[in-house]
C-alpha cells in the first residue's frame, strides 16, 4: 500500500457518497440479492424484521470489506483506468478513512447479525470479511493468476449466510448456492480481464491474461464454464428447486456454454478488429446469468408457498 | 446581516453530517423494530409486578 500525503487542505472533506461510495454499492446489490434468497428459499420462515436487519448486515458487512480493499489496494487503483476515480485515488477519501470505516462497520454488521439472527450467521460473516480482505486482497491477489478462483468464494458466501441466518446452519443446498457463484466467477472476471488487459498489466495485478496470456485465458474461461454446467441443474433438482430453476439453468448453461465456445474459439486478433465484442457480450451475459439463476430459486420457492412445487 | 460567512466546505460538510445523522437515527429506528420483531416472536410475557399472583409462582415452585 503506497503512502498518502497527509490531507493537505480543509477542501478535501469529504461528502457522505464518497464514503457510500468507499462500500462498492454495486457489488453490494449482488450480495444483498443473493442472500436474500438464501434467506427466503431456506426451510425455516424469518420474520420480515429479522430478516430485512440480517440481510442488511449482510450486505454492509459486504461493504465494510470493499472498504478494506479499497484501502488496501489504493496504489493499485490509482495505476488502473477503472478504479481511478474511486475515492482514496481521487482523493476525496484519506485511506486511514476507509479503514477505520471498514473495521467498525465489519464490526458492526458481525454484532448485529449475530443478535438479530444467530451466532453462527454472524461467524460466518466475519469469516466472509476476513476471506475477502486478507485472503483475496492482501494474500491472493497480488500473487497469484489464480486469485479470482479461491478470492471468487468470498462472493460466493452471501447466499450461505443468508441460509444460516435462518436456519442456524449450512446444508447440501446452501452450498450448492455457494458453488454456482464460486464456479461462475472465473469466466466472469476472465470475460472482463480479455478486453481490460492493459489496465491489470499496468498495475502489475498478476491476472491470468497477463501471466499466461489470451489464448490460456479462453480456455480456462471455456473448462469452468463446462465445470459451472451441471450445478444449475443440480440445484434445480434439489429441495430448493423446482421447474422453474431446472428450466432456467439448463437454458442459461447452454447459452453460457455458446458465449465460452465463441471466446474459445476467436483469436485475440479477431477480437481486436471488433473491440472484443463477443467477450464483452459474455461479460454483461454472466450478469444476468446469476440474477435469472436466483431469481428462478425465489420462483420456485413463491410457487412452492402457493402448493404448486413438485416436491 | 449574518456575523458568520459560509464557505462551500460547511455545505460539503453539513451534507455529511446530515448523512451521519439520518444514518444514525435509522439505526436507532432498526433497533427499536427489531426489539418489538423479538419481543413478539416470544409470545405475551408476564412478570412479577409486587403483587403476588398464585399462577406466576407456582410454575417456579416458590
Amino acid at each position: 500500500m503506497s503512502e498518502l500525503s497527509p490531507s493537505l487542505t480543509a477542501e478535501h472533506d469529504a461528502e457522505f457518497g464518497d464514503y457510500v461510495a468507499l462500500l462498492k454499492p454495486r457489488v453490494m446489490s449482488l450480495v444483498i440479492f443473493t442472500a436474500l434468497v438464501g434467506l427466503l428459499v431456506a426451510p425455516v420462515p424469518v420474520h420480515p424484521m429479522v430478516g430485512f436487519t440480517a440481510i442488511l448486515f449482510i450486505a454492509l458487512g459486504g461493504g465494510a470489506s470493499g472498504a478494506l480493499n479499497m484501502w488496501w489496494d489504493a496504489d493499485i487503483d490509482r495505476i488502473m483506468r477503472r478504479t481511478r476515480s474511486r475515492p482514496i485515488p481521487a482523493g476525496r477519501v484519506r485511506a486511514e478513512e476507509a479503514l477505520a470505516l471498514g473495521l467498525a462497520l465489519s464490526a458492526l454488521s458481525v454484532v448485529m447479525l449475530g443478535l438479530a439472527t444467530n451466532l453462527f450467521a454472524a461467524a460466518f460473516l466475519a469469516f466472509t470479511i476476513f476471506f475477502y480482505v486478507v485472503i483475496y486482497t492482501v494474500w491472493l491477489k497480488r500473487w497469484t493468476p489464480q486469485n479470482i478462483v479461491i478470492g471468487g468464494a468470498a462472493g460466493a458466501f452471501p447466499p450461505m449466510v443468508g441460509w444460516a441466518a435462518a436456519t442456524g446452519s449450512v446444508s447440501i443446498e446452501a452450498v450448492l448456492m455457494f458453488l454456482i457463484i464460486f464456479m461462475w466467477t472465473p469466466p466472469h472476471f476472465w470475460s472482463l480481464a480479455l478486453f481490460m488487459k492493459s489496465d491489470y498489466h499496468e498495475a502489475k495485478v498478476p491476472m491470468l491474461t497477463v501471466t499466461h496470456g489470451a489464448d490460456a485465458t479462453r480456455r480456462h474461461i471455456l473448462i469452468y464454464t463446462l465445470l459451472l454446467a451441471p450445478v444449475g441443474p443440480a440445484l434445480g433438482l434439489s429441495s430448493i428447486g423446482g421447474p422453474a430453476t431446472l428450466s432456467a439453468t439448463v437454458i442459461l448453461n447452454l447459452l453460457f456454454l455458446k458465449g465460452a465456445w465463441a471466446i474459445w474459439r476467436r483469436s485475440t486478433a479477431e477480437a481486436q478488429a471488433d473491440e472484443f465484442a463477443v467477450e464483452k457480450r459474455v461479460f454483461r451475459f454472466s450478469l444476468i446469468y446469476l440474477f435469472l439463476t436466483f431469481g428462478a430459486l425465489l420462483l420456485d420457492a413463491s410457487l412452492r408457498h402457493l402448493g404448486w412445487g413438485l416436491v | 446581516m449574518a456575523i458568520t460567512r459560509t464557505h462551500e466546505l460547511h455545505k460539503r460538510r453539513f451534507g455529511r453530517n446530515l448523512g451521519v445523522a439520518l444514518t444514525l437515527g435509522a439505526f436507532v429506528l432498526l433497533v427499536f423494530g427489531l426489539t418489538l420483531a423479538k419481543l413478539t416472536e416470544t409470545g405475551p410475557t408476564e412478570g412479577f409486578d409486587h403483587t403476588m399472583r398464585p399462577s406466576l409462582s407456582e410454575g417456579t415452585g416458590q
